[in-house]
C-alpha cells in the first residue's frame, strides 16, 4: 500500500505537505475500494444463493458470506471512503504549510485494525451474527473489538477534521469556515452523538461476551443498537450531500445555489437524525406504541433537509443551463454533462434516490411497517438508498478524487461513465426484484426462502431471480470501478498535465451567511438535547418495568 | 417545500387517525418474562390454541431454534386470533406473509399481534429475523378451514 499511496509526484509544484496529505487520503479510498470489491463477492454469492442458483457449502456458509458481505459494505467501504472524503474535503478548504499529518494516519490504523480483527473472526466463523450483531448471539470479543476500534478509528479522524477547522477558526477571526470544512465537521458532530450509543452498547456486550457478566439486557442493547444505526444512514447521505453541494456543480462549470441553505441543511440534518431510531423498531415489544408514533413524527422531521438538498442541487443545474442559453426542461436534461463519470455516478445515484426517498417513508410510517417489516422490501430500500444516493455518488466523487490527488488524469473515462450506468440498471433490477419479493411476503436474511415448495413461499423465485440478475451485473460494475480506480494511479504521471482541483463556488458571497449557522459547539449541543428528549420516555419505560436478562448463545 | 410540508402533514394525519379510530397501531405489548424459564412459565408451558369465545381464539407459541411450538394451527374460517409470542433463546421474527401478522420476538418479552383469518387456506408462518445456521428451516403453518 505504501507504495502506491505515497503521493510524491516527481517534478510537481506539490509541497511536501500537500504531498502527504494526498498519500493519506488515497488511502482511505484505496481501503474503501478493496472493502467494496471482497463484499461485492460475497453479495454475488448470496443473490445467487438466493436465487437457487448455488449452494453455499456449510464449510463457508450463507450467514457467514451475509455477515461479511453486511460489515463490509454498511460499515467498512463507506465509513473508509467518508472520512477519507472528510479529510479531502477538510485539508483542501484550509490549506495549512505546516499541517501535520500524523493524527489522521492513527485514524486511518485503527480502523483498518478494528476491520481486520472484526473481518477475520467473520472469516473464521466465529461471529456470524450479521452486521447488526443483535444480542443474544454471542461472537467471539474480538469481533466486538474490531467494531469498536473501527468507531473509535473515526474518531480519530473526526478530531483531526475538528483540529483543522479549529485551527482555521483561531486564524481567520470572524470568517466563516469554508463550506467544504463546514459540512465535513457538522457531520462529523452528528456522528460522535450517534456512534455514543453503539459504543455503550459495546459497553454492555463486551463484558458479557468475555464472560465477565452473565447475561444481557437484550432491549437495551437494541435501542443503543438503532440509536446509532439511523444515523449511520444520515452519515451516508450526508456525506453524498457534501459532494453534490461542494463537488457536482464544477462538472458543469456551475455554482452552489445557496451558501446558507447548505449550511442551514447540514445543520438540520445534524439536529434531526439521532432523534428517530424507533422506527427500526416498531415492531418490538418492550416499547409503547405512543414513543413510536414520536419516532413517526421526527422521522418525518428529517425529510425536509433532503428535499431542501433537492431543490437546492436542480436549481444549480437550472441556473447554469439558463446562463448557456438551455431552456426547458429537456434542453437543461441535455445540456448537462453526462459524458462525466463523477456528473452520471451522482445524477444517477439522485434518480435512484426517488425510488429510496419513497420507500423510506412507507418504513417510517408507524402501522405501514407492519406490511413490510423484515421482509425483502427492506433490502430492496436499503440498497436502493446506501447502494444509490450513497455509494453511486461515492464512486462518482472517486472520480473527481483519484485524479485531484494522484495528479494523474482518470483513466478511461468512458469506461468509469458506462461503469455508473451499469451500476444504475444493475441496482434498479435488483432493487425492484427485492420490493416486489418483500410486498409479497419474502423475508429478508434468510438463505433459502422455498420452505419446502410451500404454497406461500412460490412467488419470490422470480424476484429473487430478477435480484440476480441484477446483482451480476453490479458486480461487474464493481470491478470496472477498480479498473479505472486502479489504473489512474498507474499511468505515467506528466507533471505539464498535473490535475488541478478546486471546489463549487457559492452563488452568493460566504459572507452573506449568518454567523450563527457556524457555532457548532451550541449546535451540537442542541443535537444532544433533542436525542435525550426522544430518548428519554422509552429509556425510562425500558429501565423502570421490571424485565431479565438472556444469556449467551452461538447458534451458528 | 410548501407543498413537501403539507404533504408530511397529510401522511401523519392519516396514520394517526387509523391508530386511534381503527387502533392500527404496531404491536407493542410491554410484558417481561425470563427467557430462561420460557418452558416452567405458564402460559408458554402449554404452547397452544385456546378458544375464548366463538369465533375468538388466542394462541400461545414459543419461538425456539429453530421451530415454533406450536408447529401447526387449525382454526375455522373468520376467526379473530391474537398470538402471543416469546423466545426461549434469542431474537426471532414471527410473519405470516400477505396478512397483518409480523412482529419481532425478543427474548425476555411477549410480543402480541392480532388478526382476523377470513379467507380459508394453508398460510405459511416464517422466522423472518436470522437467528442462527437453520434460520431457514424455522417454519410452520396455519390452517384456516
Amino acid at each position: 500500500m505504501a507504495a502506491i499511496v505515497d503521493g510524491k509526484l516527481r517534478g510537481s509544484q506539490d509541497t511536501p505537505v500537500v504531498a502527504r496529505e494526498n498519500g493519506l487520503v488515497l488511502a482511505h479510498i484505496y481501503t474503501s475500494t478493496t472493502a467494496l470489491t471482497l463484499g461485492a463477492l460475497f453479495g454475488l454469492l448470496q443473490g445467487f444463493s438466493r436465487a437457487n442458483f448455488l449452494v453455499i457449502p456449510p464449510e463457508f456458509d450463507y450467514y457467514r458470506v451475509l455477515t461479511a458481505h453486511g460489515v463490509l459494505m454498511a460499515l467498512v467501504f463507506t465509513t473508509f471512503f467518508i472520512t477519507g472524503l472528510f479529510t479531502f474535503a477538510t485539508y483542501r478548504s484550509i490549506p495549512r504549510p505546516d499541517r501535520s499529518v500524523r493524527v489522521g494516519w492513527i485514524g486511518w490504523g485503527l480502523m483498518l485494525l478494528g476491520s481486520a480483527l472484526a473481518a477475520g473472526e467473520i472469516i473464521a466463523g466465529n461471529a456470524t451474527v450479521l452486521y447488526t450483531f443483535y444480542a443474544p448471539l454471542k461472537a467471539d470479543p474480538l469481533f466486538y473489538f474490531g467494531a469498536t476500534f473501527l468507531i473509535l478509528g473515526t474518531w480519530v479522524v473526526g478530531w483531526d477534521v475538528a483540529e483543522n477547522v479549529i485551527y482555521f477558526k483561531r486564524n481567520h477571526p470572524g470568517e466563516r469556515i469554508p463550506l467544504p470544512a463546514y459540512g465535513a465537521i457538522a457531520t462529523v458532530v452528528m456522528w460522535v452523538i450517534a456512534t455514543l450509543g453503539v459504543v455503550a452498547e459495546m459497553g454492555l456486550i463486551i463484558p458479557w461476551s468475555l464472560g465477565w457478566t452473565q447475561g444481557i439486557d437484550v432491549e437495551l442493547s437494541r435501542m443503543l443498537f438503532w440509536y446509532f444505526g439511523h444515523p449511520l444512514v444520515y452519515f451516508w447521505i450526508m456525506c453524498a450531500y457534501l459532494i453534490w453541494y461542494n463537488f457536482l456543480p464544477t462538472t458543469y462549470g456551475g455554482k452552489n445555489f445557496s451558501d446558507s441553505l447548505t449550511r442551514l441543511a447540514f445543520l438540520m440534518l445534524l439536529l434531526l437524525s439521532t432523534p428517530v431510531g424507533l422506527h427500526h423498531q416498531f415492531l418490538e415489544p418492550g416499547i409503547s406504541a405512543g414513543w413510536k408514533w414520536l419516532h413517526t413524527v421526527t422521522t418525518y422531521g428529517v425529510v425536509i433537509p433532503s428535499f431542501m438538498t433537492a431543490f437546492a442541487i436542480f436549481a444549480s443545474f437550472e441556473l447554469a443551463a439558463r446562463k448557456a442559453g438551455k431552456k426547458g426542461f429537456l434542453q437543461i436534461v441535455r445540456w448537462l454533462p453526462w459524458g462525466n463519470p463523477t456528473f452520471s455516478g451522482c445524477a444517477l445515484g439522485m434518480i435512484l434516490f426517488l425510488v429510496g426517498g419513497f420507500g423510506g417513508i412507507v418504513n417510517s410510517s408507524y402501522s405501514m411497517d407492519i406490511l413490510v417489516h423484515n421482509t425483502m422490501w427492506i433490502v430492496g430500500h436499503f440498497h436502493v438508498t446506501v447502494g444509490g444516493p450513497a455509494a453511486l455518488s461515492f464512486i462518482g466523487a472517486a472520480y473527481t478524487l483519484v485524479p485531484a490527488v494522484t495528479g494523474r488524469q482518470l483513466f478511461a473515462p468512458k469506461l468509469a461513465v458506462a461503469q455508473t450506468w451499469m451500476w444504475f440498471i444493475g441496482m434498479t433490477m435488483m432493487s425492484t426484484g427485492m420490493h416486489i419479493a418483500g410486498l409479497l411476503g419474502s423475508p429478508r436474511r434468510t438463505s433459502d426462502v422455498t420452505y419446502f415448495g410451500a404454497a406461500g413461499a412460490q412467488s419470490w423465485h422470480g424476484e429473487m431471480v430478477l435480484a440476480a440478475i441484477g446483482g451480476a451485473i453490479l458486480f461487474v460494475s464493481i470491478l470496472m470501478f477498480v479498473v479505472v480506480a486502479v489504473g489512474t494511479r498507474l499511468r505515467d504521471y506528466h507533471p505539464q498535465k498535473r490535475v488541478q482541483f478546486g471546489f463549487a463556488p457559492a452563488m452568493e458571497g460566504t459572507m452573506a451567511t449568518p454567523a450563527v449557522l457556524d457555532r457548532l459547539p451550541t449546535w451540537g449541543a442542541v443535537a444532544i438535547g433533542l436525542a435525550l428528549l426522544a430518548y428519554a420516555g422509552p429509556l425510562y419505560q425500558l429501565l423502570s418495568t421490571p424485565h431479565f436478562l438472556a444469556p449467551g448463545m452461538r447458534t451458528w | 417545500m410548501t407543498f413537501v410540508v403539507i404533504m408530511m402533514v397529510v401522511f401523519l394525519a392519516t396514520i394517526s387517525t387509523a391508530a386511534v379510530v381503527d387502533g392500527l397501531v404496531p404491536p407493542s405489548h410491554v410484558q417481561a418474562i425470563d427467557p430462561t424459564k420460557v418452558s416452567e412459565t405458564p402460559p408458554f408451558d402449554h404452547p397452544g390454541l385456546r378458544k375464548v369465545a366463538d369465533g375468538t381464539y388466542e394462541a400461545y407459541y414459543v419461538a425456539r431454534i429453530f421451530s415454533f411450538t406450536p408447529q401447526h394451527l387449525e382454526i375455522p374460517a373468520g376467526s379473530r386470533v391474537t398470538f402471543y409470542v416469546t423466545s426461549a433463546d434469542v431474537e426471532h421474527g414471527f410473519s405470516v406473509p400477505l396478512t397483518g401478522v409480523n412482529t419481532m420476538v425478543t427474548p425476555g418479552w411477549v410480543s402480541t399481534v392480532s388478526h382476523t383469518f377470513k379467507t380459508p387456506g394453508k398460510y405459511l408462518l416464517v422466522c423472518n429475523e436470522y437467528c442462527g445456521a437453520g434460520h431457514q428451516l424455522m417454519a410452520g403453518d396455519i390452517e384456516v378451514k
